[in-house]
C-alpha cells in the first residue's frame, strides 16, 4: 500500500486535498464487424462505406446480436476477475443527434453483461487494487465532421453501430500516476485476450473521467465533475490536475461545486463547461423491445475461461519465479504483450546455456532505445527474436564482447541478419588465444616501458592505459578479461 | 369473365392452377377495379403497370405449385417494399422509396403473388379509422363517410371492395381485426414472433405484427402459411413447428373447450353486440363446442397499459424520422431548429399526441409510475391468459364494442376513439393470437365481428373454430358499389 510520502495532494494553506477519481472507459470490441450488423468496422476507411440498413437506422431495419462481441464482452470480464452476469438486457439510451441514425443508442443500462470486478496496479510502493464496478456492451454513435464545410455537418457513419465495452471503475484511483497505470494495466489485460486493440489514436480507446476533491482524511466524496471523452493518458493526467486544482481553489474561496458535465480543452489545457446537472440528457432509458434479454449458460462462459491466455499479473509471477527476474524487469517485460511474446521466443532460442538476465538487459536497453529512436512497435522490431537470442549467446559463449555485440548489433538492424554472419564476415569474433595475447602485450609493454616502471612505482591509474592499448591493438576483439589478466601477471 | 373479382382467393387459384383464368386476366380485373374505386382512397401507390408485366411474365411461363401462383394482391404501406414508395401513411416518409424488402412481402412474392400497390394506412399505424393518414381518410366499401376501421383501413377497404383477393396487414392493439370486423372481412393477428417484423415500418416492437386479411378463412389460414416464417433477422422471430394452415384446415371442432370472459361485456356496450355475442356462443355449441364461463380479471387494465406501452415503444422508434438521412426534411436555423420543423410537420397531431404521451412516460421520475407499472399489469394479463388456457382451448369475444362509425365522429375524442380497441389490445400484450370473422349485421346493415383468442403458437385451432363458425353464421357481405358511378 502506498506510503503516506508518495500521497497526491493538493496543498492550499494549512489544507491538504485528496483527489478521488473514478474512471469509465470506452473500449472498442476487436471484432471484424458492428454489434448489431454485419459491417465492417476498419479503421481509416472512407466515409460511409461501411454502413448497412441498419446502422444507418433504415425504417424496419432490426438489430441482430453479434455474438463474437458477447465472447470479447465476457472474456474481458474474465480478464478482470469479475462476475459475468448469464442474463443481460440491452436497454435504448434515447437523445437526439445528427450521428445518432436511430434517435436512440443501444446500449446495457440495469442489467450489464459483467458485474464486479478488479485489476491490480503496481505502483512503486507497492500494488493497489482498482474495483471495477460493471462492464457493458453498447453501440458506438458516428462522426460530426464540422471543419470541411463552413455552413453544412458532414456525418460518417462508419463507426456508427461499432462494439464497445463501457467499463466503469469504482472511484477507488486517487492521482493522475494511478489513472496512468489503470489505463495502462486495462489496455495490457485487453491486448492479451485479443478483446481491445487499446489503440488510443485511432480511438480505440476512451475514456470519461469522474474527479472529486475532499479535504484529506475525510470519508464522504465531494461533488464531482465527469470530463467527457478523452483521448490520451497524458490528457487525462492533465485534465484531472487542472480539474481538481479548480474545485480544490472553489471550495478554498468557499464556493461550491457544482456537478457537471465538463470539457477538456487540450490547446488550453483547462477543463470547461459543457452542460450543467439540470441541462443533463433524460435518457428515457428502457429495454429494447426490438432485442430478448441476452441469456448465456454456464458452459458458454466455462469454454471462454479455457480459452483465455496467461494473463499478465500470472506471467509476471511465473518470470519471476522460472527466470529469476525481479519483479521490475517482470513488469516491464509483461505490460505489453508483444513484449513478453518476444521475450519468451529470445528465452526459447537461446536454447539450453542461456543467459536471461543479460537477454533482459539488452532487450530494456539496446533493443528498447533501437525501438525508441525508429518510433517502432517491437512487434515491428527490425531485430527478429531469433536472431537476437542469437546475439545474446554469442556474448555468452565469449564469442564477442558485449562492446563488439553493440556493433553486431547495429548491423543486424539492417534486413535482420544473422549476427553469427557478421561476426564472421567482419571478422569481429574475440581473441581469447592467450598466446597471441601475450605476445601483443610483450610488445605493448615493450614499447611503453617508462609507463610500465611509473605503474609498478605505484601509479595505479596507469593500468586503464595499458588495457586501451591492448584493445587498440586488438581491433577491440581482444576478449578483455583475458587482457586483464595477462596484464597483471606480466607488470 | 366479369366476375373475377368476386372470387375468392382459393377460387381464383383453382382457376388459375386449371388455366380457365390467367394472372393477367386476374390481375387486369384487379386493376380495373381498382381504378374505379379512387373515392376509396384505398392506394396511396399503385404498381399496376408494372404488376401487369409481372403477370404477362408469369403466363409466359406459370410456375403452378406455387402457393399464390399469378395472384395480384396490395399490401399495407407499412411494409417496405424494394423501388416502391414505403410511406407508412405519413408526410414525413411521403418520399421514401425502401431499397430493400420486408420478410413478409419477400415469401408473399416467392410464391408467386405480384404487388398491386402499396394501401393506404393511419399514420405509422396509429389509429382506428384511418382518419390519421396523411394520404387521407379511406372510405369504407359498406356505406359512404363510412370509416373502414383502422389502422389498416386501406387494406380492410380494398379486400371488402374486391379491390385486392386478399391482403397484409399489421396489428398492434387491433389494427388488422377492428377494421375486419368494420368491412365484414377476416383478419388474423397471429402469435407474436410468427410472421418477421423485419422491414415493416415499426410502431410498437413488442406489440407489432403482420397478418393475413381476407374475405374468408380458408383464404386466410392459406396466407397466413405463406407469410409465417422463422427469420433470424428478427431477434423475436420464434422457430416454432408451423402447420400448413389451410391443408389442415378442418372444421370439426368438436369437444373443443371455449372460454367467455364476463369481463368483455362492459358498462355501456350496445344490446346489438351482446346478442350476436350470444349467438356466437350458440353457433360453437352447435359445432359441438363446450363453452365455458371465464374471468380475466385484469381485462380492464388492458387498454390504459397498451396506451402507455405503445407510445413509449412508439416515441423511440420514430426518433430516426429526424430529418437527416431520408424522408422529409424542413429547412431550420440549426439541428435543433431542424429537427423541430421536421418532425412538427412532417408528423401528425395523432402521431405527435403519441409521441408526448410515450416520451413523458419514460421520463425520469414518471418511469416507475407509469412505463415500470405497465409492463407489470401486462405480466398480469399474460397471467390471466395461461390461467384460462389450463381450462379452455380458445376464447370468443366480440371484435369491437360497436359496429364503424361515421368518418369525422371520433376524430375529436381520442379517448372514445382508443376505447375501439377495448377487446384486441389484451390479445397484443399477451403476445396471443386472435382472429376476427365476420358475424352478423347491425341495425344500420354494418358488419359486426367476432373475436376468437388462441393460446400462442395455435393459430390453427382458432383458424378452425373460425371456419366451423363461418359455415354456421353463413355471413354475407352488403357491398353495394356506391362508390362507382
Amino acid at each position: 500500500m502506498s506510503k503516506k510520502d508518495s500521497e497526491y495532494l493538493i496543498n492550499r494553506k494549512d489544507n491538504q486535498y485528496e483527489v478521488v477519481i473514478g474512471l469509465e472507459v470506452h473500449a472498442q470490441v476487436l471484432s471484424e464487424s458492428k454489434l448489431f450488423s454485419t459491417s465492417a468496422t476498419k479503421f481509416g476507411a472512407e466515409p460511409n462505406t461501411q454502413v448497412s440498413l441498419v446502422d444507418a437506422a433504415f425504417p424496419g431495419m432490426l438489430p441482430v446480436i453479434n455474438e463474437f462481441c458477447v465472447k470479447q464482452a465476457i472474456k474481458t470480464g474474465i480478464g478482470l476477475n469479475a462476475k459475468i452476469n448469464k442474463r443481460s438486457v440491452f436497454d435504448r439510451k434515447n437523445y437526439f443527434y445528427a450521428d445518432l441514425p436511430q434517435g436512440y443508442q443501444i446500449s446495457q443500462f440495469k442489467d450489464p453483461i459483467v458485474g464486479e470486478g478488479k485489476v491490480i496496479l503496481d505502483m512503486p510502493n507497492g500494488q493497489k487494487e482498482i474495483g471495477i464496478e460493471r462492464l457493458h456492451l453498447e453501440q458506438d454513435a458516428g462522426k460530426s465532421i464540422h471543419d470541411l464545410d463552413p455552413q453544412n455537418t458532414f456525418v460518417d457513419l462508419n463507426r456508427s453501430g461499432v462494439a464497445l465495452m463501457e467499463i466503469v471503475s469504482k472511484p477507488d484511483l486517487r492521482s493522475p500516476d494511478e489513472v496512468n497505470a489503470y489505463i495502462k494495466k486495462l489496455r495490457s489485460i485487453m491486448r492479451y485476450l485479443g478483446t481491445c486493440d487499446g489503440n488510443m489514436q485511432e480511438g480505440s480507446l476512451r475514456a470519461d473521467v469522474n474527479v472529486s476533491v475532499r479535504p484529506k482524511g475525510s470519508k464522504e466524496f465531494g461533488t464531482r465533475c465527469e470530463i467527457k471523452n478523452v483521448n490520451s493518458i497524458k490528457f487525462m493526467q492533465m485534465a484531472i490536475e487542472y480539474e481538481a486544482n479548480r474545485q480544490v481553489d472553489l471550495i478554498e474561496e468557499g464556493k461550491t461545486i457544482d456537478q457537471e458535465t465538463r470539457l477538456f480543452d487540450t490547446k488550453k489545457n483547462e477543463t470547461r463547461s459543457m452542460r450543467s446537472k439540470e441541462d443533463a440528457h433524460d435518457y428515457r432509458y428502457f429495454p429494447d423491445p426490438d432485442l430478448l434479454p441476452l441469456e448465456v449458460s454456464e458452459k458458454f462462459i466455462e469454454e471462454l475461461k479455457n480459452d483465455i491466455p496467461e494473463l499478465p499479473d500470472d506471467k509476471k509471477k511465473r518470470f519471476i519465479e522460472e527466470f529469476k527476474l525481479s519483479p521490475y524487469e517482470a513488469n516491464i517485460l509483461v505490460s505489453d504483450i508483444d513484449t513478453a511474446k518476444y521475450f519468451e521466443e529470445v528465452v526459447a532460442k537461446m536454447g539450453k546455456n542461456k543467459d536471461i538476465k543479460l537477454a533482459v538487459n539488452w532487450i530494456t536497453g539496446e533493443l528498447f532505445a533501437l525501438l525508441n529512436t525508429k518510433g517502432l512497435e517491437i512487434s515491428q522490431s527490425p531485430v527478429s527474436a531469433k536472431n537476437f537470442a542469437i546475439l545474446i549467446n554469442l556474448i555468452k559463449n565469449g564469442t564477442i564482447s558485449g562492446k563488439i555485440a553493440k556493433t553486431v548489433f547495429e548491423f543486424m538492424i539492417d534486413g535482420d541478419k544473422d549476427p553469427q554472419k557478421i561476426v564472421e564476415e567482419k571478422g569481429l569474433k574475440q581473441q581469447s588465444d592467450p598466446k597471441a595475447l601475450e605476445a601483443l602485450i610483450d610488445k605493448i609493454i615493450n614499447d611503453n616501458r617508462e609507463k610500465a616502471i611509473e605503474y609498478k612505482q605505484g601509479k595505479e591509474k596507469l593500468f586503464g592505459f595499458f588495457v586501451g592499448q591492448a584493445m587498440k591493438a586488438s581491433g577491440g576483439k581482444a576478449n578483455p578479461q583475458l587482457i586483464n589478466e595477462i596484464l597483471k601477471k606480466k607488470l | 369473365m366479369s366476375d373475377i373479382t368476386k372470387q375468392s382467393l382459393t377460387e381464383l387459384i383453382e382457376n388459375i392452377r386449371s388455366k380457365k383464368l390467367s394472372s393477367t386476366d386476374v390481375t387486369k380485373a384487379f386493376i380495373d377495379r381498382s381504378e374505379k374505386s379512387e373515392e376509396l382512397n384505398a392506394y396511396i401507390t399503385n404498381d399496376f403497370t408494372s404488376a401487369l408485366d409481372k403477370a404477362k411474365k408469369f403466363d409466359q411461363k406459370p410456375n403452378l405449385d406455387l402457393k399464390l401462383p399469378g395472384i395480384p394482391m396490395a399490401v399495407k404501406d407499412l411494409f417496405c417494399t424494394k423501388n416502391i414508395k414505403t410511406t407508412a401513411g405519413s408526410k414525413i416518409l411521403n418520399n421514401f422509396v425502401p431499397t430493400y424488402e420486408s420478410t413478409v412481402t419477400e415469401n408473399i412474392w416467392n410464391e408467386g403473388a405480384i404487388l398491386l400497390g402499396k394501401l393506404n394506412c393511419d399514420e405509422f399505424a396509429m389509429g382506428s379509422s384511418n382518419e390519421t393518414s396523411f394520404f387521407g381518410n379511406v372510405q369504407s366499401p359498406i356505406d359512404k363517410d363510412l370509416v373502414p376501421g383502422g389502422s389498416s383501413g386501406g387494406s380492410a377497404s380494398a379486400v371488402a371492395g374486391q379491390l385486392t383477393p386478399i391482403t397484409i396487414g399489421t396489428d398492434t392493439g387491433g389494427s388488422i381485426r377492428q377494421p375486419a370486423s368494420f368491412t365484414g372481412t377476416v383478419g388474423l393477428k397471429p402469435t407474436y414472433g410468427s410472421c418477421s417484423r423485419y422491414g415493416i415500418v415499426a410502431f410498437a416492437s413488442s406489440l407489432d405484427q403482420a397478418g393475413p386479411m381476407a374475405q374468408n378463412v380458408k383464404d386466410c389460414a392459406l396466407l397466413q402459411e405463406v407469410i409465417s416464417s422463422f427469420d433470424p433477422k428478427d431477434s423475436t422471430s420464434i422457430d416454432f413447428k408451423r402447420n400448413h394452415y389451410s391443408k389442415d384446415l378442418t372444421n370439426n371442432i368438436k369437444g373443443k373447450k371455449i372460454g367467455i370472459p364476463k369481463e368483455y361485456r362492459v358498462d355501456g356496450m350496445p344490446k346489438e353486440i351482446e346478442d350476436l355475442w350470444q349467438k356466437g356462443i350458440e353457433y360453437v355449441k352447435e359445432c359441438g363446442a363446450e363453452t365455458i364461463d371465464i374471468s380475466l380479471p385484469h381485462t380492464s387494465y388492458a387498454l390504459p397499459t397498451y396506451y402507455i406501452v405503445a407510445p413509449a415503444e412508439a416515441s423511440s422508434n420514430l426518433a430516426r424520422y429526424d430529418g437527416v438521412k431520408y424522408g422529409f426534411r424542413a429547412k431550420g436555423e440549426n439541428l435543433i431548429d431542424m429537427y423541430e420543423k421536421t418532425r412538427s410537420e412532417g408528423f401528425g397531431t395523432e402521431v405527435q399526441r403519441r409521441i408526448m404521451i410515450g416520451t413523458y412516460v419514460l421520463s425520469s421520475g414518471y418511469y416507475d409510475a407509469y412505463y415500470l407499472k405497465a409492463q407489470k399489469v401486462r405480466k398480469l394479463i399474460k397471467n390471466d391468459f395461461d390461467e384460462v388456457y389450463k381450462k379452455v382451448d380458445a376464447i370468443l369475444t366480440p371484435s369491437t364494442p360497436s359496429s364503424a362509425f361515421k368518418i369525422g365522429e371520433k376524430t375529436n375524442d381520442p379517448v372514445s376513439m382508443y376505447l375501439n380497441d377495448i377487446f384486441t389490445v389484451p390479445v397484443n400484450l399477451a403476445g396471443l393470437p386472435g382472429i376476427s370473422i365476420p358475424a352478423g349485421h347491425d341495425s344500420k346493415g354494418y358488419p359486426l365481428g367476432l373475436q376468437i383468442i388462441g393460446k400462442a403458437f395455435d393459430e390453427q385451432n382458432i383458424l378452425n373454430i373460425a371456419y366451423a363458425m363461418e359455415e354456421k353464421i353463413n355471413f354475407k357481405n352488403k357491398i353495394t358499389d356506391w362508390w362507382i358511378k
